[in-house]
């Protein structure tokens, strides 16, 4: 490798540029325009007042608290459900690999309004095809979208549906580049499968684990698209608000730029939180 | 039939009913899509279990073309996301490029900067992006809009430089000693040898332009320039419209990139394996 600073920057510059024009500046503009006040012409500066309004904001604590909820629920349930389908998927007993695969990664490519559509389908009160079914086994149907706790669930169960196949690819490349001799080793010691993977798999694999988690948690906490468009703009009465719906609601909707970036800079600064914090639970043992 | 392998059948058997039904649960939604794109309105919201196609999926998209101007927003999406694909990809390598071969001063800044922007949501710069891109270079509704902010991606330029650093020294050296320039070694010995990777980044790529909804959402509202996803998301909630016709466009959204996947599956799982979606 060479020290030639003119033309690496001569070959970074394209990509620098968008960078400084579309992130670096917007993220310094956005903390500055959460210290205005933005509702007036022009804005003026004005430090307490986003901030101010956001700690007295009963709508900030409700999307907040479903944030958290979501987050603490959903992504637990779906890393560990893609742990499950990558260890199976990678199991050499699996026949017909190619078609598993497919079910589990096929949600990867589909988009978020598409999935949207067929969930708000599916989950009908009166003509869903799973109310239909809950009702042909003897249970009761649920009103998935005017009551808060199954408006929740549903949130839930399709965001995990869309991302788990997307973990389980990760998780499944992890697990393939982890040696084979490190198995054939435990199963010649008669080590069970059961325990190779909790002794050997799980370790091996914490890093990508925690890969997985960081993104999971980063993308939940913004979640938009699905109670945006499958709960109805974050109903019923505000009971599926995520941080993110409160943040396209006060920003493009209200157009108050610096109230939004008040709830923008929480969201990062809960993500940033988070992530040190799992990096930090999960460090290697000096 | 020894002992052993009696096990082995018995596990291999636990292991399909197991995984069998759950592979059902996950193609259920998708099935679901197919099968009401193919049904008329009032076969969606009729009492009886339907779980098979139907015939009516034309009729279906001749709604959703009367609801919405479908046609026209797949055009936009398929030629912003070509051209997104090929500009980010170019940069990215390019970046990633730079980043695997020369030493250079900042490197180990840049680098870090990068790194740091993947445990940063995407909210944090969304309203400045917007207030510049509409107001200051009142580019609200264009292609350029919806072409130019998404281009920085950061974890696109960890897998190329990664890509690139694996090359061996010699190649690029024996062309140097040859006098050849660096952009040409980079554009006609690196990135031919990056193939597979840049086929990777690609299907990435553009598979997140295609289904990208929130900045599209913001940024192009006037219908005459709305991306299919958001054209698609108008339509749901309104009371007056077309449920097979959603679903018929929520088919033409979804199946081509199914089968893109089928048939470049390798390629999709090693980029979305180098996590090269942010």
């Amino acid at each position: 490798m060479r020290n030639r600073n003119a033309t690496a920057y001569r070959f970074l510059t394209p990509y620098l540029l968008i960078f400084a024009i579309f992130w670096v500046w917007p993220i310094i503009s956005s903390f500055m325009i959460s210290f205005q006040a933005t509702r007036t012409v022009p804005w003026r500066f004005a430090p307490g007042f986003n901030w101010g309004r956001l700690i007295g904001d009963p709508a900030f604590f409700n999307a907040l608290k479903n944030t958290l909820l979501i987050l603490v629920i959903q992504v637990p349930v779906m890393i560990s459900l893609a742990l499950v389908m990558a260890v199976l998927l990678n199991s050499p007993l699996l026949k017909a690999r190619g078609l598993y695969r497919f079910a589990f990664f096929a949600p990867v490519v589909v988009g978020e309004v598409a999935y949207s559509a067929v969930f708000r389908l599916m989950f009908n009160l009166d003509f869903g095809i799973i109310n239909k079914l809950l009702n042909s086994i003897g249970l009761p149907k649920i009103d998935w979208f005017s009551n808060v706790t199954p408006a929740m669930a549903l949130i839930m169960i399709a965001v995990t549906w869309r991302w788990a196949g997307y973990n389980a690819i990760i998780l499944l490349a992890g697990m393939q580049s982890i040696p084979e001799d490190v198995y054939e080793a435990a199963t010649l010691d008669r080590v069970s499968k059961l325990k190779q993977f909790f002794y050997i798999t799980l370790p091996l694999l914490k890093p990508v684990i925690v890969f997985c988690l960081v993104l999971s948690i980063i993308g939940t906490m913004q979640l938009f698209t699905e109670p945006f468009l499958i709960t109805e703009r974050g109903g019923p009465g505000g009971g599926t608000e995520t941080l993110g719906l409160l943040l396209y609601r006060q920003g493009f909707r209200s157009l108050n730029f610096g109230y939004a970036s008040a709830v923008a800079y929480t969201m990062a600064g809960l993500a940033i939180a988070i992530t040190l914090a799992q990096l930090w639970l999960t460090r290697e043992p000096k | 039939m020894s002992s052993r392998s009696a096990a082995r059948l018995g596990r291999s058997i636990a292991l399909h009913l197991f995984l069998t039904p759950l592979a059902l649960i996950w193609l259920f939604p998708l099935w679901m899509m197919v099968v009401f794109s193919t049904m008329p309105d009032n076969g969606i919201f009729s009492p009886g279990i339907e779980l098979l196609p139907h015939g009516n999926f034309i009729d279906n998209f001749n709604n959703l073309q009367r609801d919405t101007n479908f046609v026209g927003a797949i055009g936009i999406s398929v030629s912003v996301a070509v051209t997104y694909t090929f500009l980010s990809v170019l940069l990215t390598s390019m970046a990633g490029w730079a980043l695997a071969r020369y030493q250079f001063f900042g490197k180990g800044a840049v680098v870090a900067i990068i790194l740091g922007t993947i445990t940063l949501p995407y909210a944090v710069v969304l309203i400045p992006q917007f207030i510049m891109v509409a107001r200051d270079f009142k580019l609200a509704n264009t292609w350029v809009a919806l072409i130019v902010p998404p281009l920085f991606n950061s974890l696109g330029v960890l897998f190329m430089r990664q890509s690139f650093s694996m090359m061996p020294d010699d190649l690029f050296d024996a062309a140097r000693v040859e006098g050849v320039k660096e952009w040409r070694i980079f554009l006609f010995v690196a990135l031919p040898l990056a193939r597979p990777m840049l086929a990777a980044l690609a299907i990435i790529l553009f598979l997140a332009s295609w289904n990208n909804y929130l900045w599209p959402l913001l940024i192009n509202s006037q219908p005459g320039s709305m991306t299919a996803p958001v054209a698609l998301g108008t339509l749901i909630g309104l009371t007056k419209v077309s449920w097979g016709g959603i679903m018929a466009g929520a088919v033409m959204l979804t199946v081509p990139m199914l089968v893109v996947f089928v048939l470049l599956q390798r390629h999709f799982i090693a980029g979305i394996a180098a996590g090269a979606v942010k």
